[in-house]
């Protein structure tokens, strides 16, 4: 390839094809709807490209998506969406040195560390994905009950999450804040980091290629603090990550939720992404139904 | 507000009648030259219109005449009394929590429910409405549909429903379809008539255009695009030559007809859009439940849904507002 740069000025002079990074709502990649976008600098300043600004109504869009996905996806098995989710493992895998790339421009790290971050992303990812069919029997179970009845208690999904992802761990963050909610059977809406979006649309490119029905996952692009007030008082949202929430902004969201009593996840100020997440926010965003079934009678 | 008391005849209205319906030749040359309609141009017009947008005050009043236009439908094999029931009490009030919140003009049934919302519906002023002559399809002889209209209007039913025979019309038999809602608006007596052309049958604009002329010429207190059982239903370019249609009859005879787009307008953007082809159409003669209504069902939600994310400030969910 070389040689031939060399030789033929026609190559050399190729004008690199640029990626529009957009929104993905709906299984599909729309602009904004306001057609605003803004410009994602690198960690060291310089310009990366532009990303689409997310508007209150994309936001609305994109809840409007996740409700209309829920019910399937809350249907099918835990089997299947395990099945499903370690198919995104694997799209991940394929595109890994995208990723490295990305993740290393934006948030400054050598090409080592960034596909560590990668590595541990995937990982993450597969992790969680391993969980759809076995987090029934840690957080349900049969109760002992003083009468005739077989008790037993099932964890079920909450429905649409709006999740306000880590602002610095833009990939790592991402998958740790938007996996254990999918696997568990809600749809996600999720407000990316503001200064490092791009490996959050990179990851809807994915998302779209390994057999999420669309919907399930949509992600958002802009200013946290213009668009997650929308979707923490939005009515048809059930629970709320506020992860990448800025400290002074939680209280005024946590308000907002309370109308139609949301489940709010506070998020961790010393929250170290690279740590063994536990099962925390798994349990965060599922209900527990417990049945009284009649026996011996 | 213009309007006359129904069913009144001016003297232009029965001079023009009288000399177009005369004979079947006469009828078929008034219909074959009236203007043809510029697909293209009707097209486009209604698309530019539905291009303008309605906010903040503007949308809130017309948010709240949109659902006092409504009529509250439900047109289904497995309808019960107890579904009437529950959509009467809707009507009656669309939003619990606020009375500031319209009632809908008629709540739209077939012909055997018509004594349960006649029952739900005494003293609020909202019109029962029944479908009739063998809706949808309009397939039964004039006998059975003139008993269909009558056994309606025993029952108490303000507002007929009729569908026009499309089989007559497609194949030119122009004065059978007049005959038949003549006959129908006579067993009507003092309840409202509606005319359904089925449009998504009519396969042309001129064809929408005719049924129109015909359906007003044979005493139509409204026309009405669709049963809402055949899609394409109400789109904006038919509503667009329909309502053309009532705004040259008036001026051709002094009459107003009403306008009822029904089938498919599910969104309150959908039905914002309606408005605005009828203001820039009609003008505001026609923005009042007795001369527009809107046929819907899950149209009212969506309503609520707008109206409450106006009224809070926040985006609405569907859990506050009823399973129909």
């Amino acid at each position: 390839m070389a040689e031939q740069n060399a030789t033929s000025p026609n190559t050399a002079a190729r004008i690199a094809v640029r990626k529009t990074y957009k929104l993905y709502i709906g299984g599909a990649f729309p602009r904004s709807e306001s057609g605003r976008s803004y410009e994602v600098t690198a960690a060291d300043g310089s310009f990366l490209a532009n990303a689409a600004l997310a508007s209150r109504k994309d936001a609305r869009d994109a809840v409007v998506a996740a409700r209309g996905a829920f019910a399937k996806w809350s249907a099918a098995t835990a089997y299947n969406r395990g099945q499903v989710l370690y198919r995104v493992a694997e799209v991940l895998e394929g595109r890994r040195a995208q990723f490295v790339d990305e993740v290393g421009a934006a948030e400054g790290l050598d090409a080592r560390a960034a596909g560590l971050v990668v590595d541990a992303a995937i990982d993450r990812w597969v992790w969680y994905a391993g969980w759809s069919d076995k987090i029934a029997q840690v957080l349900g179970g049969t109760n002992p009950v003083a009468g005739p009845y077989f008790d037993f208690s099932i964890p079920e999904p909450s429905g649409v999450v709006a999740v306000v992802a880590p602002q610095h761990s833009s990939l790592l963050g991402l998958v740790s804040v938007v996996a254990p909610a999918v696997v568990g059977g809600c749809t996600v809406v999720v407000l990316a980091s503001e200064e490092r979006p791009l490996p959050a649309v990179t990851l809807s490119e994915v998302l779209a290629t390994s057999d999420v029905p669309g919907g399930v996952v949509n992600v958002l692009t802009g200013r946290t603090a213009e668009v997650a007030p929308w979707l923490a008082a939005h009515m048809d949202v059930n629970a709320l990550d506020l992860a990448g929430a800025a400290p002074a902004d939680v209280q005024a969201l946590e308000v907002a939720a309370a109308d139609n009593l949301k489940r709010v996840r506070r998020p961790d100020p010393v929250e170290d992404w690279a740590a063994e997440p536990g099962l925390d926010r798994l349990r965060a965003f599922l209900e527990t139904k417990t049945v009284w079934h009649p026996v011996g009678i | 507000m213009t309007s006359e008391p129904a069913g009144a005849r001016s003297p232009a209205l029965e001079t023009v009648t009288s000399s177009v319906t005369a004979s079947e030749s006469a009828l078929r040359r008034f219909l074959h030259g009236l203007p043809g309609v510029d697909q293209v141009g009707a097209e486009a017009r209604a698309a530019t219109l539905a291009s303008r947008s309605v906010k903040a005050d503007a949308k809130r009043q017309l948010i709240d005449l949109a659902i006092s236009c409504i009529d509250l439908t439900t047109l289904e094999g497995a309808d019960t009394p107890g579904k009437v029931r529950g959509l009467c009490a809707k009507g009656r009030r669309p939003e619990p929590d606020d009375s500031s919140c319209p009632q809908v003009a008629a709540i739209c049934i077939y012909g055997d429910l018509v004594p349960v919302a006649v029952e739900e519906l005494r003293g609020t002023g909202i019109n029962v409405a029944a479908v009739a002559t063998a809706f949808p399809s309009g397939r039964a002889s004039l006998a059975v549909k003139l008993q269909d209209t009558r056994d309606a209007v025993a029952a108490g039913a303000d507002e007929i429903d009729m569908v026009i025979d499309r089989g007559a019309f497609l194949s030119g038999r122009y004065g059978q379809v007049l005959d038949e809602v003549r006959q129908v608006k006579a067993a009507c007596g003092p309840a409202h008539l509606k005319v359904i052309l089925e449009t998504g049958e009519l396969a042309t604009y001129d064809n929408v255009r005719r049924a129109s002329w015909l359906a007003m010429l044979g005493g139509a207190d409204f026309i009405k695009t669709s049963t809402g059982k055949i899609s394409p239903a109400a789109t904006l370019p038919v509503a667009l030559v329909m309502l053309e249609a009532v705004r040259d009859f008036r001026a051709a005879t002094g009459s107003q007809v009403g306008f009822k787009p029904a089938g498919g307008i599910r969104t309150a953007k959908d039905a914002l859009k309606h408005f605005v082809l009828v203001h820039e159409t009609c003008g505001d003669d026609w923005l009042d439940p007795a001369y527009y209504r809107l046929g819907a069902s899950s149209l009212l939600n969506d309503l609520l849904l707008q109206r409450q994310r106006m009224a809070t400030g926040r985006y609405a969910g569907r859990d506050y507002v009823t399973v129909d």
